[in-house]
């Protein structure tokens, strides 16, 4: 079963790629999302490139902060940044 | 009362204190920070652009305030951030507690500042006066100021 994923990105992230969302399917129902990433970063070699070379990008779940290890599933909203900076 | 706000407005600082200090007749004293835009480092640093994530801000920052709210036992908490483009010397980020005694506020204020520096989707972008313009990195310095309010025994 394949379903769709909202992705996000922020500040540099989104400078770099050149976009600021996009809609993929997943592969299965429902991935961690480091495997999320690396779909991403083998059909994209330009977000390979941007990925490769900014440490410490965060992630976000439905507006939730999450780790590279939790799951990713339909529907949901995922949103990749750089170190937040406020204040 | 919580009160979170994320705008591109500038905020009335005098209104917000006046409304804090009203909040009960509790209030023994009330904190106040507000951040601006920093000028005069030699840089030619013109403005600062503001970007965040529209949702997850304002769920992050009500996060904040409540856990402020219970753990400094306050009366009033009041947290305006700005988006959006600003000038040196404008104000960025209002964070003002108001509670029976000067230590939970005080406190409370220093919370509140340090943990949403980095702990709420908010990305800095500077521009300068030769055009250039720069992503604001993340300090470590600023990690460790969030870090240090892990510990509530501390308090």
């Amino acid at each position: 079963m394949q379903g769709r994923v909202t992705i996000l990105y922020f500040a540099s992230l989104r400078e770099q790629l050149g976009r600021e969302c996009e809609d993929v399917s997943l592969t299965d129902g429902q991935v961690p999302v480091q495997t999320l990433v690396s779909d991403l970063r083998s059909r994209d070699k330009a977000l390979d490139g941007v990925f490769a070379a900014m440490p410490r990008i965060r992630v976000a779940i439905n507006q939730e902060l999450a780790s590279f290890q939790d799951t990713v599933k339909a529907g949901d909203e995922v949103a990749f940044f750089p170190p937040m900076t406020g204040g | 009362m919580i009160r979170v706000q994320v705008q591109q407005d500038e905020f009335d600082m005098g209104a917000e204190m006046a409304a804090l200090s009203r909040i009960s007749g509790a209030v023994g004293g009330m904190s106040v920070f507000m951040g601006q835009v920093r000028g005069n480092q030699g840089d030619g640093l013109e403005s600062l652009t503001l970007e965040h994530y529209p949702g997850m801000t304002e769920k992050m920052l009500m996060g904040l305030a409540e856990e402020a709210f219970s753990r400094f036992h306050l009366l009033g908490c009041t947290v305006i951030h700005r988006v959006g483009i600003m000038y040196v010397g404008d104000p960025i980020v209002f964070v003002g507690t108001a509670a029976s005694h000067r230590a939970a506020a005080l406190q409370a204020t220093a919370f509140l500042i340090d943990r949403l520096k980095t702990g709420a989707p908010f990305w800095k972008l500077e521009r300068f006066t030769d055009g250039r313009s720069h992503w604001v990195d993340a300090r470590e310095t600023d990690d460790a100021a969030a870090a240090a309010w892990d510990d509530p025994s501390k308090d």
